[in-house]
């Protein structure tokens, strides 16, 4: 048992509790609208804060890792993605990064056996990630309809596509999949579920791994568990839902009778998430864009990089060098600025 | 040396992967002979007058530190996140994925979970924590925060210094978080404190009062070039006539100091001195030595930014002395990522010098356009493209070569079909080593960024492990006996590496094969290649070797 994860488990139910027993005792307003607000007034100020001390830093060096070809003679074919040599290069390779995690693709896995290593291409975690991510991303374009009246039409064909395959028991007892199941709800369930079990089933991962890194997996997987119950099992009242989120976006909160208490525990974690969004690792989001091994271009012999705070510094010229040698240089032959009766002359 | 070394399959069946069961900030660290450096000399320390030069040894107990050493490394550290992007964003947001865990060849060759590099940055990001952010210091431990003590000292030393800076765990990091930086960063911090490694401190200070980093002075320095003269005209009939700080000369030439030093590094020595002069012979090209800018490594970018700008400035101030148009370096590693992404920042911009063309084939070098300083390998490749160098590639046929990318020119260059390049023009048998070892995710050859002392040996043939593995991978499929690379250290690291791991291969710089290959205006037969191997002797053992194949 590890004491990090079972910490973070902690921490997650009792916010889980705490939000299910609010609004069970009547502080619909304080789980619906007073937090919300203070999260996202958190999450704005939190994130702007760390982006602009993150760009108070200057970039004295131009120090990217070049992961291609670099730029040479016209016969030499150049990696333009992996070791890019312009702004558009700089660009795509950014976009490859941030889109498909192009580093995370390379991923592999050693392996020692009978004296031999060999290096495996290990694709789960890249997988596991970009399930994560684009099935999170789905999931809250799909949650602008909640904030914007009428929904626009591209949410509405998201919609279609994301309820493509159509799941439907309809037994009496058994009934699901009306509404039309969602996948990326479930897909996002199951890559945190993947996540979180690699976290704590890997030995190196989980050896390194902190509490900050189980704490935001259980957040979310409490997020998209709580989501998934309201839609398909206790059936949340959708009408009244939209009236709250509404108030909320055009400054006019109110707090419709009749809301279950799992959308206040699905709202509090969310409000968990994006408050404390700008303090942990999550602010990779924002770091990716920032991070000097990716966002520079690779033929940096051929364009000069300016350090900001470049100062002189003490150095050990050639004269103060011959001086100390001149004797032995003119011996051995070798070229100086100074004969020695120059140099002599010059002393007194 | 009495030691009996432990037999290189002992040494692999040791290594375990998995992590030990005390969490890491519990398992306090153990400063193992064998796999540190001894402590810097304080008079080496004290030359460039960095901070507090002192006597100590990592083993003991008191490392005599300053006072208030807690708050030197606390306003260092401070100082840097302030002075460098790339320090802050990568305190801030790795996610411990893990990726990088397995990537480190200190990891693959010791098993110690510290130097994954995940780990070796916690190291750091511990103490950031706990110093610069309010969520880390309030969950101390539990998040991986701690206060900066001397245990936590200990340990930054003992694992900054068993890192090679190599970057191959940033290539494969999704946020390119990048340990050499961090690397970097902690040894600028220990330097603070006068910390560094001696192997590391007394290059520094020779290189900057004597021009390299070996410490030779200059009428020794000539004196040596002059035996490799003598060596040359010895095998080849050839007198060559290098050229001292001439002023006026095309261009100057810098390369690491390591290749006038020691086997097998000289005979690259020897295969400048052959090229240039043919180059001056057939095409009047004049090239250049310096002995005050007689060393192309830089030791310095293994102590501080600001250490190795004063070591670097030699190169331009040089080139301005003698007037020539651009300046040409040799086979190094980490000489190459220093002049490729920091030589025009720190010291540029260098606008007494020319954008460098090639003279002879009229290349116009538009990739060092604005540093003004050419590789030796890229202008070979140039040269050999527009067919102006005469080569004779029997001589390098009992050679089975393959390529060791080193990791600067790799991952802070992109220099990968260069110099595959020049070896496919001079030699017939050229093999590579399995993709995943090779370009951008070759492996370190354990000893590099100034690890490559003689006292740290079992971290050494633990970390070019990796290297190693490949390199018996194709001796074993293709009979490979050759390994050439392009860095001074290599050179001086892998035959060791080699000699215990896969015996029977053999390291060279390219330039050494280029040379063998060369036809020289007036030679002799060339009996020998430059080692003095007779050639007749040497194609019959490859005969043999091949027939028992």
């Amino acid at each position: 048992m590890n004491k990090r994860y079972l910490f973070a488990f902690l921490v997650v139910f009792v916010l889980f509790l705490a939000a299910g027993l609010g609004s069970a005792v009547g502080l619909q307003w304080l789980f619906g609208v007073v937090i919300p607000y203070a999260a996202v007034i958190v999450f704005v100020a939190g994130f702007a804060r760390k982006v602009l001390n993150w760009a108070a830093s200057p970039v004295p060096f131009a120090i990217p890792t070049t992961g291609g070809q670099g730029r040479s003679f016209d016969w030499i074919p150049q990696a333009k993605i992996d070791n890019p040599s312009g702004g558009w290069g700089v660009l795509l390779r950014l976009l490859f990064e941030v889109l498909t995690f192009r580093s995370l693709f390379r991923n592999t896995r050693m392996r020692l056996k009978e004296e031999k290593i060999a290096y495996q291409l290990e694709i789960f975690l890249w997988v596991g990630a970009l399930a994560f991510h684009y099935a999170f991303l789905t999931v809250l374009l799909r949650h602008t309809r909640f904030f914007l009246e009428p929904t626009p039409g591209c949410i509405q064909l998201l919609e279609t596509l994301d309820s493509f395959f159509r799941v439907e028991i309809l037994y009496p007892g058994i009934q699901f999949g009306l509404p039309a199941v969602y996948l990326s709800g479930f897909v996002l369930l199951l890559a945190v579920v993947y996540l979180t079990l690699r976290r704590i089933l890997i030995p190196a991962v989980r050896y390194v791994s902190l509490v900050s890194d189980y704490f935001p997996l259980l957040l979310i997987f409490g997020i998209a568990l709580s989501g998934i119950l309201m839609r398909y099992v206790t059936k949340v009242d959708i009408r009244a839902v939209k009236e709250l989120t509404l108030g909320l976006v055009t400054f006019r909160p109110t707090v419709p009778e009749g809301i279950g208490a799992v959308f206040y525990i699905h709202l509090f974690l969310v409000s968990v998430l994006i408050a404390y969004f700008p303090y942990s690792k999550l602010m990779h989001l924002g770091g990716i864009f920032l991070s000097p091994t990716r966002n520079l271009r690779g033929d940096t012999r051929a364009y000069r990089h300016v350090n900001p705070w470049n100062y002189p510094v003490p150095v050990h010229t050639y004269e103060e060098y011959e001086e100390e040698f001149r004797e032995k240089m003119i011996e051995a032959g070798l070229p100086v600025e100074k004969e020695l009766a120059e140099a002599a002359q010059e002393k007194e | 040396m009495a030691e009996a070394k432990p037999t290189p399959q002992d040494v692999l069946h040791r290594i375990q992967h998995s992590p030990p069961r005390s969490d890491w900030m519990e398992t306090p660290v153990e400063i193992r002979k064998g796999m540190y450096c001894y402590a810097a000399n304080p008079k080496s320390v004290a030359t460039l007058g960095l901070p507090h030069p002192h006597a100590w040894n990592p083993v003991e107990d008191d490392w005599h530190l300053p006072e208030n050493w807690q708050q030197i490394i606390h306003e260092g550290f401070k100082e840097r996140l302030e002075r460098f992007r790339s320090f802050k964003v990568f305190m801030d947001i790795c996610v411990r994925c893990g990726a990088c865990a397995d990537k480190c060849h200190y990891f693959i060759g010791t098993g110690d979970p510290k130097n994954m590099p995940v780990l070796r940055a916690e190291l750091l990001r511990s103490v950031y924590r706990n110093d610069f952010s309010r969520m880390g210091r309030i969950l101390g431990k539990l998040n991986g925060a701690r206060p900066m003590n001397f245990d936590v000292l200990r340990e930054w030393w003992y694992y900054l210094f068993q890192c090679s800076e190599c970057r191959r765990c940033s290539l494969f990091c999704p946020y390119g978080i990048d340990t050499a930086e961090i690397t970097i960063m902690g040894r600028e911090l220990l330097n603070l404190l006068g910390l560094n490694i001696d192997w590391i401190a007394t290059p520094v200070a020779n290189c900057y009062m004597n021009g390299n980093h070996l410490g030779i002075q200059p009428h020794a320095f000539k004196d040596m070039i002059d035996f490799f003269v003598d060596d040359i005209e010895e095998k080849t009939g050839v007198r060559v006539k290098p050229r001292f700080m001439e002023k006026g000369a095309d261009i100057l030439f810098i390369t690491p100091s390591g290749d006038v030093f020691a086997d097998p590094g000289t005979y690259t020595a020897m295969g400048y001195l052959m090229l240039f002069h043919y180059l001056e012979e057939k095409y009047g090209l004049k090239v250049t030595w310096s002995t005050y800018a007689s060393e192309g490594g830089n030791f310095g970018f293994f102590t501080s930014h600001e250490t190795m700008k004063r070591l670097n400035a030699k190169m331009y101030a040089e080139a301005k002395r003698l007037k020539v148009k651009w300046i040409l370096g040799g086979e190094c590693g980490h000489m190459w990522r220093v002049i490729h992404q920091y030589m025009d920042t720190m010291n540029g911009p260098a606008d007494f010098l020319e954008v460098p063309v090639n003279p002879i084939t009229g290349t116009r070098f538009e990739q060092a356009r604005s540093t003004k300083m050419v590789h030796l390998v890229e202008f070979t490749a140039d040269l050999l493209h527009h067919g102006k160098l005469e080569i004779d590639k029997r001589r390098n046929d009992y050679l089975n070569v393959t390529f060791h990318d080193s990791c600067n020119p790799s991952r802070g260059m992109g220099f990968f079909e260069e110099p595959r390049y020049v070896i496919r023009n001079v030699c017939n048998h050229f093999y590579e080593m399995p993709a995943n070892t090779i370009r951008e995710q070759t492996f370190c050859c354990g000893s590099g960024a100034g690890l490559n002392a003689g006292e740290n040996m079992e971290l050494r043939l633990a970390g070019g492990l990796p290297r190693a593995n490949a390199v018996q991978h194709v001796h074993r499929k293709y009979g490979v006996n050759m390994l050439a690379c392009i860095c001074a250290i290599d050179r001086a690291a892998l035959p060791a590496l080699m000699d215990y791991w896969v015996p029977g291969v053999q390291v060279t710089g390219v330039h050494e094969l280029v040379a063998n290959a060369l036809n020289l205006p007036g030679q002799n037969e060339r009996t020998t290649n430059l080692r003095g191997e007779e050639f007749e002797e040497l194609m019959a053992q490859a005969e043999g070797h091949t027939d028992e194949g």
